[in-house]
C-alpha cells in the first residue's frame, strides 16, 4: 500500500461526500487549527463540495501568520548585524515587517538564507565558522523538536557560531484565547493531525468536555478531511460532543513523548505576543536559562525600533475567525501576494492566500471590483 | 585550444579570439553558412511568412541530470518557433562567458548543442562570443535565436481559443524543473528525474499533417502549465477548466513535490507543449502525437469555456473546484 | 509549516540519521526526537528533515476501510492504536 495515494484516491471521496450532504445538522461552523487543513481544504476543492449549510473557518493555525510584526523586525535586525546570516524557513521570506521584508533585504545584499530544515543550519554553521548563523525559529509544536534537536546538536558539536531566536508558539493556548473571546460561534474543530502527534488526540479533550464543543484530530489528505467532517457532523447531528481520532495511523493519545520533553528541555514556556490576539500567557517557546548561550536575543544587540502593522491590514481578524479574508476591504486590491500589507496574504498557509490562489468566488470578485 | 581556461582576450576580437572560434565553435557547428564566416547567415525562404524568435539561457546549474544548458538552448529556441507552427531553418548562438572558465566545460556544452541540432536537423548558422571579467556574468550564458517558416494556412495564435474547444498536453510534467532543482539542491532519486529537454518541431508537423486547424499552441516552460494556461486564458478572453485526474505527473515528479512543498502546475517545462485545438479533432491529434518519441504520453487534460474568461479552473480529484492562478513571485530562480 | 510526509526508512545511519525514500527521492534525515527504534522498511512522519512519528500500515489499513464503512462514527469512537476505550461524555 502507498500510503500516499491510498489517502488520496478519489474513488472512495464520493461515499464520503454524499454522507456529509445527507447530515442533518443545521447550518453549522466548522473550524480548522492547522494552516496545513487550510491549504488542504482549498486546493482539494473541498469547500466547494460542502454542502450550502456547512461553513467553514479558519483559525490561527499559521504560525507565520500569527508571529507578530515586533518578532519579525527583530529578526530582520537580526539579520542586519553584521557577520550575520540570517537563516529561516521559506515561508517567512516575504511577509512585510514594519518598514521592509526579508526578502527584500536579501535582494539588497544582506545574508539571508531559506533552509528546508534545521540540519540545513548547522551545516551551515559548521562550513562558515567565521559567520554567526542564526536560525530564526517560527512554528507550532510539530516544528518545535526539530529546533530543540538543533539546540542539543549545536552543543554537541560545539558550535560557538550557532544560535537561536525563537517565536515558536502553542497551538492550544491560541485555541482557548479564540473561544475565550466568544467571537465567533464555532459547532465543531477539525484538529491539527501534526501537532497531534505531538502533544497527543488527548491534549484537545478539554474541547468538549470544558466547552462542549465536538472535535476530530484529522490527518491532511483529502480523505482525511472528508471523514473527520463527516465524523464531526455525525456527533452535531447527534448531539454530542466527543474527542474522535482520525488520524490514528500516526497520532497517538499521548502524541511522542520523546519529542516533547526533548522540546521541555530546551525551552521554557513564556508569555508571547499573537497577530491578532496580543499577549497570551503561557503559549510560546524561549531558550531555557541553561541553553542561554544559543539564545539569539542575548547573544547580539540589536536596536528594534517602534513596530506597527500597516493600517489597512485586517490579518488579526482573519486570524480570529471573524472576518473572511474575500470580506477585506483590501483583499485582492491593495494587497496581493506581490504586494502584501500583511503575512495572510503571502503566507504559504495563509487563509487569504489560499483564498486568492484557489477560490473561483473570491477571484471573481476581485476580477468584477477591478473592472468597476 | 592551448589554454585550459577562457581568457578576457578570447572575446577581444584578436586573434585568441579567432582560434577560440577556429578550434571550438566551427567545428561543432560546421554547416554551409557558418562556413562563409560572414558577419550575417543570408537565407532564401520560399514562404510568405517567417517566425522570429530570441532566448536567453541562464540556467544555473550549467549541467543537470538529462542536459545542459547548451541543448536546452538549442531545444527550447526550436519549440518557440514550433509552436507558432514555424519549420525551423536556423539558430543563432551568442555566448557571454566569464573569465576563467574551463575549457572543458565551454567544449563539452558545444559538443551538446552540435549534438542537440544535428539531432534537430537545424543548423547554427551564426554566432557572437564575449567574454566578461570575472563576476560580470556567472560562468556562461547562452543567447539563441530562431528563424522558421511558416506554411500558408497555418494560423496559430495565443488569442485563438473558443469555447468549446479542448485542451491537449504532450507529455509529462514538472520533469525539467525537479531534475534541476535537484541538481541544485543535491537531492537524490532512486530512479533520477532528468529534465524532459527535446526538441518539438517534428512533433508539430505530424500535429499539422493530422490537423490543419490548431488554434493554440505553447510551450509551458517557467511558469509551468498554470502560467501558460492563464495568458491564454486572458489573450483569448475565455475560461478554461482543466481536469486533475488527468494531468500526467510521474510519481518522482509528485513525491519531490510533496518533499518541497510544490506545485508541478509551476514547474517549468521543456519537452512539453500545451495544444488548443477544435473537440472534433482531439482523438485523431492524440493517436498521432503518442505515435511520436515527443508525445507518447499525450492526453487531453482540459476544455474551454466562455464563463468566466480569463479564469483558469480545475477539477479536482473528488469533483471539487479550485481556480489554478499564474504564478506569483519565483518558486525556482534561473530554471532555464 | 505543517508539510510532513511519509518516508520508509531505507538505511540506518551513525548519530541517529537515516537514510529514507519519499516516493522515489532520497533524503537524509534525523531520528533524534522519533519514540522509539526505528528499522529499515519501517514508514516514518517526515517533518522538516526529522521522523516525528512512525506510522502504523495497520491503522492506515484499518482507517481506510473505515472510509467505505456505513458505521464510520462507530469505528472511529471504538477502541485506538492502544487499545484504550475513547470516554463518551
Amino acid at each position: 500500500m502507498n500510503l500516499l495515494t491510498a489517502f488520496r484516491d478519489s474513488t472512495r471521496a464520493a461515499p464520503l461526500i454524499e454522507r456529509i450532504r445527507r447530515r442533518d445538522t443545521g447550518p453549522v461552523s466548522l473550524m480548522e487549527f492547522c494552516g496545513g487543513h487550510t491549504v488542504a481544504i482549498f486546493r482539494g476543492g473541498i469547500r466547494t463540495v460542502m454542502p450550502e449549510h456547512v461553513r467553514m473557518l479558519s483559525g490561527p493555525g499559521c504560525p507565520v501568520c500569527v508571529t507578530s510584526n515586533a518578532d519579525l523586525d527583530r529578526a530582520i535586525a537580526l539579520a542586519k548585524t553584521p557577520n550575520v546570516v540570517l537563516t529561516t524557513y521559506g515561508d517567512m521570506l516575504k511577509v512585510p515587517g514594519s518598514r521592509e521584508s526579508l526578502a527584500q533585504i536579501k535582494a539588497l545584499g544582506t545574508p539571508v538564507e531559506i533552509v528546508y530544515s534545521t540540519i540545513d543550519a548547522l551545516r551551515l554553521a559548521q562550513n562558515y565558522p567565521d559567520k554567526q548563523i542564526v536560525f530564526f525559529a517560527i512554528g507550532f509544536e510539530t516544528t518545535a523538536p526539530a529546533a530543540a534537536a538543533a539546540v542539543i546538536q549545536a552543543r554537541n558539536w560545539g558550535l560557538r557560531n550557532f544560535s537561536m531566536c525563537s517565536v515558536m508558539k502553542l497551538t492550544i493556548p491560541g485555541a482557548q484565547a479564540l473561544l475565550r473571546m466568544g467571537e465567533v460561534k464555532v459547532n465543531g474543530i477539525l484538529g491539527p493531525g501534526h501537532v497531534s502527534s505531538i502533544i497527543g488526540a488527548e491534549a484537545w479533550r478539554f474541547l468538549p468536555e470544558e466547552h462542549g464543543v465536538p472535535v476530530v484530530i484529522s490527518g491532511f489528505e483529502t480523505l482525511d478531511i472528508l471523514a473527520a467532517i463527516d465524523a464531526l457532523l455525525a456527533m452535531i447531528e447527534g448531539g454530542k460532543a466527543d474527542l474522535i481520532n482520525e488520524y490514528r495511523r500516526i497520532v497517538k493519545p499521548e502524541g511522542n513523548r520523546k519529542a516533547w520533553n526533548t522540546v521541555r528541555n530546551v525551552f521554557d514556556v513564556v508569555s508571547s505576543s499573537w497577530r491578532g490576539f496580543g499577549e497570551i500567557p503561557a503559549s510560546g517557546l524561549r531558550l531555557r536559562r541553561e541553553w542561554e548561550e544559543f539564545d539569539a536575543d542575548k547573544r547580539f544587540e540589536i536596536t528594534v525600533y517602534p513596530s506597527d502593522e500597516h493600517p489597512a491590514c485586517r490579518c488579526g481578524e482573519v486570524l480570529r475567525g471573524v472576518l473572511e479574508a474575500p470580506d477585506c476591504t483590501v483583499f485582492g486590491t491593495a494587497c496581493t501576494p506581490e504586494h502584501p500589507l500583511g503575512p495572510c496574504m503571502v503566507s504559504s498557509e495563509g487563509s487569504c492566500a489560499a483564498y486568492y490562489h484557489f477560490h473561483q468566488s473570491a477571484r471573481l470578485r476581485i476580477n468584477n471590483s477591478k473592472r468597476s | 585550444m592551448r589554454h585550459t581556461h577562457i581568457l578576457l582576450a578570447h572575446g577581444s576580437g584578436g586573434s585568441m579570439m579567432h582560434d577560440l572560434i577556429r578550434e571550438l565553435f566551427l567545428p561543432a557547428f560546421d554547416n554551409p553558412l557558418l562556413q562563409q564566416s560572414n558577419d550575417q547567415a543570408v537565407f532564401d525562404p520560399q514562404t510568405k511568412r517567417l517566425a522570429f524568435t530570441t532566448d536567453s539561457y541562464v540556467v544555473q546549474p550549467l549541467f543537470f541530470p538529462g542536459g545542459c544548458i547548451g541543448d536546452l538552448a538549442v531545444h527550447g529556441t526550436i519549440n518557440d518557433l514550433a509552436v507558432g507552427g514555424a519549420v525551423p531553418i536556423g539558430l543563432s548562438a551568442g555566448f557571454i562567458i566569464e573569465e576563467g572558465l574551463e575549457v572543458e566545460i565551454l567544449q563539452r556544452i558545444v559538443d551538446a548543442m552540435k549534438l542537440a541540432a544535428d539531432n534537430a536537423g537545424v543548423p547554427i548558422v551564426t554566432g557572437d562570443t564575449k567574454v566578461v571579467e570575472r563576476g560580470a556574468c556567472d560562468k556562461l550564458f547562452i543567447n539563441t535565436s530562431g528563424i522558421g517558416v511558416i506554411a500558408d494556412g497555418v494560423n496559430i495564435d495565443g488569442a485563438n481559443a473558443r469555447d468549446g474547444d479542448v485542451v491537449l498536453l504532450s507529455g509529462c510534467i514538472g520533469e525539467h524543473g525537479v531534475a534541476v532543482m535537484s541538481e541544485r539542491k543535491g537531492i537524490r532519486f532512486s530512479t533520477p528525474v532528468v529534465t524532459d529537454s527535446k526538441a518539438l518541431h517534428r512533433l508539430v508537423q505530424r500535429m499539422l499533417d493530422v490537423c490543419s486547424d490548431i488554434h493554440v499552441m505553447r510551450d509551458p516552460t517557467r511558469g509551468g502549465v498554470a502560467s501558460t494556461l492563464n495568458e491564454i486564458a486572458s489573450q483569448s478572453g475565455v475560461g478554461i477548466e482543466i481536469d486533475e485526474a488527468s494531468l500526467p505527473i510521474t510519481p518522482e515528479v509528485q513525491g519531490a513535490c510533496d518533499l518541497l512543498g510544490l506545485d508541478p502546475l509551476y514547474l517549468a517545462n521543456e519537452g512539453a507543449l500545451i495544444a488548443i485545438v477544435p473537440a472534433v479533432h482531439s482523438d485523431a491529434l492524440l493517436a498521432a502525437m503518442r505515435e511520436t518519441p515527443e508525445g507518447v504520453n499525450a492526453r487531453m487534460i482540459g476544455t474551454v469555456l466562455s464563463d468566466t474568461p480569463g479564469l483558469v479552473r480545475m477539477r479536482t480529484g473528488i469533483g471539487g473546484t479550485r481556480i489554478v492562478n499564474m504564478l506569483s513571485g519565483e518558486i525556482l530562480p534561473r530554471i532555464c | 509549516m505543517c508539510l510532513a510526509i511519509p518516508a520508509r526508512i531505507l538505511e540506518l545511519r551513525p548519530d541517529q540519521m537515516a537514510l529514507v525514500d519519499i516516493q522515489g527521492t532520497q533524503r537524509e534525515i534525523s531520528l533524534m526526537v522519533l519514540d522509539g527504534e526505528a528499522s529499515v522498511g519501517e514508514y516514518v512522519l517526515l517533518h522538516v528533515g526529522y521522523a516525528i512519528e512512525k506510522i502504523d500500515e495497520d491503522e492506515a489499513l484499518r482507517t481506510l476501510e473505515m472510509f467505505d464503512s456505513m458505521s464510520m462514527l462507530d469505528e472511529l469512537s471504538s477502541p485506538d492504536r492502544d487499545g484504550e476505550e475513547e470516554k463518551a461524555t
